[in-house]
């Protein structure tokens, strides 16, 4: 039998289900493969405890007949931005050092009910912000994935970010599933970058209650898997509409595994001209038209189509994030909770604290946003970001007229070396250039691993979605990966 | 619109992040660099769009008004770096 | 990329105030005389009250008053990561009631702002408040004065906004202690055009919004308890010429503290002037113990607070259905009380005035006019309200909700005043009497036998025993001296208590004696 740590999600269920193992045995084969990984630095904690306590929860159950569905017993890791009860949830910053929640956010409460395991909390980029999992306070993440020629070759590559833990670990088989978390790409950039399936859903599907604010009108909570399936499982147990969250909307939860039925004959995939950019390396190129092909014999129409303010919600992305989260971080003041520096009085004492308690990235959006809002700029910068937003949503709104989904590459890049990139931000942010459109507005979105660059590091496809359109777009993703047949391993 | 480091020194004050003096230089510049950057937006009619601020299309849900929440002392306070009585201890307020 | 709209400071910018000051004329009687001429004071005030609902805001946790610290506290008032606002819809309801109450327009979009500042009892970091898309709209209230003049003030608007918590400063020295109790409970701000004209007119006008508001039933206007606050903004100027620079008094708490900050104000305003000197904007507290304004501590730069739309919030969308069913459940409120009181039963402008200035009073006088189908004498009883019944409550310290007697008791004592049980001067003893004990009119008259005495037989031989008994003043009175009467009467009187019925005493004494 293989590993138990090679099942996919679904995979795992079907053997618990048959009794081929236990969910403890399950659950101790990731706690030792997360052991034996410790060098990716992916986890900010490890909770064997608790998931051993769980795992035995779970088989309880099963013995009872009573399974809670199919992610009864499956070890997952959670995203150190979700507040965990008793479990370090940091955003992994200083400025939380230490802090240990009272309460369990909605998502992963849904995933406890849901019967799921918690293996452990995933470092990230600093407060979701970054994508190469590099501001982390804990240190920087390891992609698995080795380059097997070229620049990088025989360096420490990045998982990407802001949830390269998450990503890390799926990707290194010590997790079955991840929850990520993505604001301008930071479940599917992560994602390409370590071979998996990155999901983003329609923003308001999943509850923000409980997860650490990072950008209020963009962030979504997500899964990161190996399969669409996986994906299609894990956020049927997150998604839901939570009245503790004004902006989750109150629509049911279909059955997504039910919708991957492997047939696009019906769909229309929309190929927008804009996202062919100058600098993209010819083999992403490539694999994007051969993407299209797959579709093409799949069955569906290809449809050329037209987003043309694309190329400026990016730009637009760093007004407004920074904007919300620079009001967002304003609680971390060491008041209440986490990290606290004494000054020489109240003000100095807020000042140091945040000095010391937020990284160099962090502090720097966060005098953006402060700057963006000020009197005298708020026209000129928020808002004016706010109505090209508008203009990047109604392109898509114009999009769906033609089409039904809409396939781009992930990421401009393959995983880059540790060090690359580090001395121009705008550089850093250009790797969510393909994802961030589809989070200005709000649609689900998702990274399925298409093929490997010249390199030997994989790369993935992208696909977008209309609003809750979330099985069309899974649909259309596992014909996607069925025809990749991605199979490749870090 | 480039930034002095008056500038950003007022904008650190506002966002109460201390800054050296001497690293206001390099950090106006990294600002200067990004706001460059963003200022591309210009190239965009946005003449009578209206700005977006909520990505979802709804209007705010009203709760019913019931106390359904409160007397959770012990969880508020639970991470408090100061507390004494019940409240929580922070440097004095001078009004 | 830049632009000149100052879009984000606080209040009305200076060169728009013009356009909200509606009593461009003035009152001479106002204009205070300064050493090198008439200055007259402009005043605008914005009003904290605190909005009438189990819950607060945006969370679950309760709103009442005091509790041991930090136990009326949510998770997202304290601000703990990943933690979400809810609309109360009590507090959309309460506000839209305000705004119909006071006469001004409903907007049916309206949108919640974020206010960003540094404080401790601040634990967001940010206040939750409406800036440019407030619930309610322009609006007004009419105020009268002791005097019978009456004004009116044009309301800006209204919004909702979060309460602070509570910092105290002397527990722990060196340190603050931060109670967030308050922190996140709703407040209605309702802020008022500068058509304020004096000191007594602002502590009138603060006087009459809380009546309406407690009418209303949307605020308390608890002001000890801090249910009701006044923020003061008080400019001086020559009449006719431009406005001056106006500082802001803040968190006044009582209306009596509004009259005098205002008169301290305007004369330290006058002062500075004609010495020549400016006034510098600022914030400023009142100090009742010396009942005097000073500054608060300077910040170094003014408040920049950054506000756009909350992005944890949608937009309150209510339509019309949703204000009608308001509107049709408000009460009648004070001005259209008195002008009822005023048509229907006669009372004069001042007396009705008294008697709807507090909702209970209004409540109290229709109970004794109008319950359970008695009518009694509206005048009569505006009188015993105005007069005995006041007399008690302020010699007792009492609030009328705590009142011994209710309306419909004072209504029964009328009744025993109108049908000849007992004559007025007995009654009053007979209402001291209920005050004390809360019983009723009636069985106070049996208990004590205060009957009035109206038997004609009764009295003449009450009478005929006084005349035979005091020959001499008979004489006097048989004599032309018609003064010696009352003294007649007053024995009747003695003789039986009190209880004779004065007139026929009156008319039988007539006959008895003669002439």
């Amino acid at each position: 039998m293989a590993a138990l740590t090679d099942l996919s999600i679904a995979e795992a269920g079907e053997g618990l289900d048959n009794g081929d193992f236990t969910a403890r045995e399950l659950t101790d084969a990731y706690l030792a493969a997360m052991e034996a990984a410790r060098d990716l630095n992916a986890f900010v904690e490890e909770t064997p405890e608790r998931a051993r306590a769980m795992a035995d929860a779970s088989d309880a159950r099963r013995t009872k007949g009573e399974a809670a569905g199919p992610l009864d017993g499956i070890p997952l890791a959670v995203k150190d931005l979700f507040c965990t009860e008793g479990a370090l949830s940091t955003a992994s910053s200083r400025i939380l050092e230490g802090f240990r929640p009272t309460y369990e956010s909605t998502v992963t409460a849904n995933l406890w009910e849901a019967g799921a395991v918690l293996l452990g909390k995933t470092s990230m980029d600093e407060f979701a912000m970054g994508s190469a999992n590099i501001t982390s306070c804990y240190g920087p993440v390891l992609n698995p994935w080795k380059a097997t020629g070229g620049d990088a070759a025989g360096k420490d590559l990045v998982p990407g970010g802001s949830s390269g833990g998450s990503a890390a670990a799926v990707a290194a088989r010590v997790a079955a599933g991840a929850t990520g978390t993505d604001t301008g790409g930071s479940i599917r950039q992560p994602g390409a970058f370590c071979g998996i399936v990155g999901l983003k859903p329609t923003y308001g599907r999943c509850s923000r209650w409980g997860m650490i604010a990072f950008a209020s009108s963009l962030d979504q909570a997500g899964p990161l898997t190996h399969t669409v399936k996986d994906a299609a499982l894990m956020l049927a147990g997150m998604a839901g509409f939570d009245p503790k969250d004004s902006t989750s909307v109150d629509l049911p939860v279909p059955d997504y595994a039910a919708a991957l039925t492997g047939d696009i004959r019906d769909l229309r995939v929309g190929v927008p001209a804009e996202y062919r950019m100058e600098g993209t390396p010819p083999e992403i190129e490539a694999l994007w038209e051969q993407g299209v092909a797959w579709l093409r014999d799949a069955g569906a129409e290809i449809v050329d189509i037209s987003l043309p303010h694309t190329k400026y919600a990016l730009p637009a992305y760093y007004i407004v994030a920074p904007a919300e989260a620079s009001s967002n971080l304003a609680r971390y003041d060491g008041m209440r909770y986490g990290l606290r520096v004494e000054g020489e009085d109240l003000t100095d004492t807020y000042e140091r604290t945040r000095a010391e308690g937020f990284g160099h990235e962090v502090q720097r959006r966060v005098l953006i946003g402060t700057y963006v809002l000020s009197a005298g700029y708020y026209d000129a910068y928020y808002l004016k970001a706010q109505r090209v937003r508008t203009r990047i949503a109604d392109d898509f709104k114009t999009a769906w007229e033609s089409c039904d989904v809409i396939l781009t590459p992930t990421t401009p890049s393959a995983a880059f070396a540790l060090g690359e990139k580090q001395d121009d931000p705008i550089a850093m942010y250009l790797n969510d250039i393909f994802t961030v459109p589809a989070s200005m507005a709000g649609l689900p979105a998702i990274s399925v691993p298409a093929g490997l660059s010249g390199d030997g590091l994989p790369l993935g496809l992208h696909l977008i979605g209309p609003a809750f359109g979330e099985e069309t777009l899974l649909r259309a993703a596992g014909v996607l990966e069925t025809a990749a047949g991605f199979d490749a391993r870090p | 619109m480039a930034l002095d480091t008056d500038t950003v020194k007022r904008i650190a004050r506002l966002a109460r992040i201390h800054v050296d003096d001497g690293d206001l230089p390099a950090l106006a510049d990294e600002l200067n660099n990004i706001l460059g950057w963003v200022e591309q937006l210009d190239e965009v009619d946005t003449d009578g769009v209206e700005p977006m601020t909520s990505a979802v299309e709804m209007v705010q849900r009203l709760r019913t008004d019931a106390v359904t929440d409160g007397d959770v002392r012990d969880k508020v306070l639970a991470n408090a770096p100061a507390e004494a009585d019940g409240f929580f201890v922070v440097p004095k307020v001078i009004e | 990329m830049t632009d000149t709209t100052d879009t984000q400071t606080d209040a009305i910018p200076d060169h728009l105030v013009a356009h909200f000051t509606s009593r461009i004329g003035h009152n001479s009687a106002d204009l205070i005389e300064g050493e090198t001429g008439a200055w007259e004071i402009i005043i605008g005030m914005e009003v904290h009250a605190q909005v009438m609902s189990e819950s607060k805001l945006f969370s679950g946790a309760p709103t009442d008053f005091g509790g041991d610290p930090n136990t009326h506290v949510s998770l997202i008032d304290a601000a703990m990561p990943g933690m979400l606002p809810v609309l109360n819809e009590a507090a959309i309801r309460q506000a839209v009631r305000t705004g119909l109450g006071l006469e001004a327009q409903i907007n049916h979009r309206s949108v919640f702002d974020r206010k960003n500042y540094f404080y401790p009892d601040l634990p967001q970091g940010y206040q939750i408040s409406q800036f440019s898309d407030p619930i309610v709209g322009e609006g007004r209230v009419t105020v009268d004065m002791e005097d019978g003049e009456s004004f009116e003030v044009g309301i800006v608007r209204i919004h909702l906004e979060q309460d602070a918590g509570k910092s105290i400063h002397d527990r722990i020295p060196d340190q603050t202690c931060i109670d967030l109790n308050r922190s996140g409970v709703a407040l209605m701000e309702i802020v008022s055009k500068p058509d304020i004209r004096s000191g007594a007119e602002a502590a009138a006008y603060l006087s009459k919004l809380r009546s309406i508001l407690r009418y209303l039933g949307t605020c308390d206007g608890n002001m000890q308890e801090g249910s009701l606050r006044a923020d003061v903004n008080v400019s001086v100027r020559r009449p006719g010429e431009e406005l001056g620079t106006r500082c802001e008094i803040k968190n006044v708490n009582s209306i009596r503290f509004v009259r005098q900050a205002v008169d301290y104000e305007a004369r330290r305003q006058i002062e500075i002037l004609e010495e020549g000197g400016e006034i510098d904007q600022e914030t400023r507290l009142f100090d009742p113990d010396r009942g005097e304004t000073r500054s608060m501590r300077s910040k170094e730069e003014a408040h920049d607070y950054r506000y756009f739309p909350d992005p944890d919030l949608l937009p309150v969308v209510i339509d019309k259905a949703f204000v009608d069913e308001i509107k049709a459940s408000l009460p009648e409120l004070p001005d259209t009380k008195a002008a009822r009181f005023v048509d229907e039963f006669g009372l004069s402008e001042y007396d009705a005035g008294v008697l709807v200035a507090e909702r209970e009073t209004a409540e109290f006088y229709e109970a004794v006019v109008d319950a359970e189908g008695a009518k009694r004498d509206p005048k009569i009883a505006a009188n015993w309200i105005t007069g005995d019944f006041f007399r008690r409550l302020n010699a007792d310290e009492l609030a009328i909700a705590d009142s011994p007697v209710t309306g419909a008791q004072l209504g029964g004592l009328i009744d025993l005043i109108a049908d000849g049980t007992i004559s007025g001067k007995i009654a009053k003893e007979v209402f001291d009497e209920m005050f004390d004990t809360g019983n009723d009119a009636g069985d106070i008259v049996e208990e004590k036998g205060l009957k009035q005495i109206s038997d004609t037989g009764e009295i003449s031989a009450i009478i005929d025993q006084i005349i035979a008994d005091n020959p001499e003043q008979a004489d006097q009175y048989r004599s032309g001296n018609t003064k010696v009467a009352g003294w007649f009467t007053g024995q009747a009187m003695k003789a039986t208590q009190g209880k004779a019925n004065p007139q026929m005493v009156n008319e039988l004494l007539k006959e008895k004696l003669g002439g």
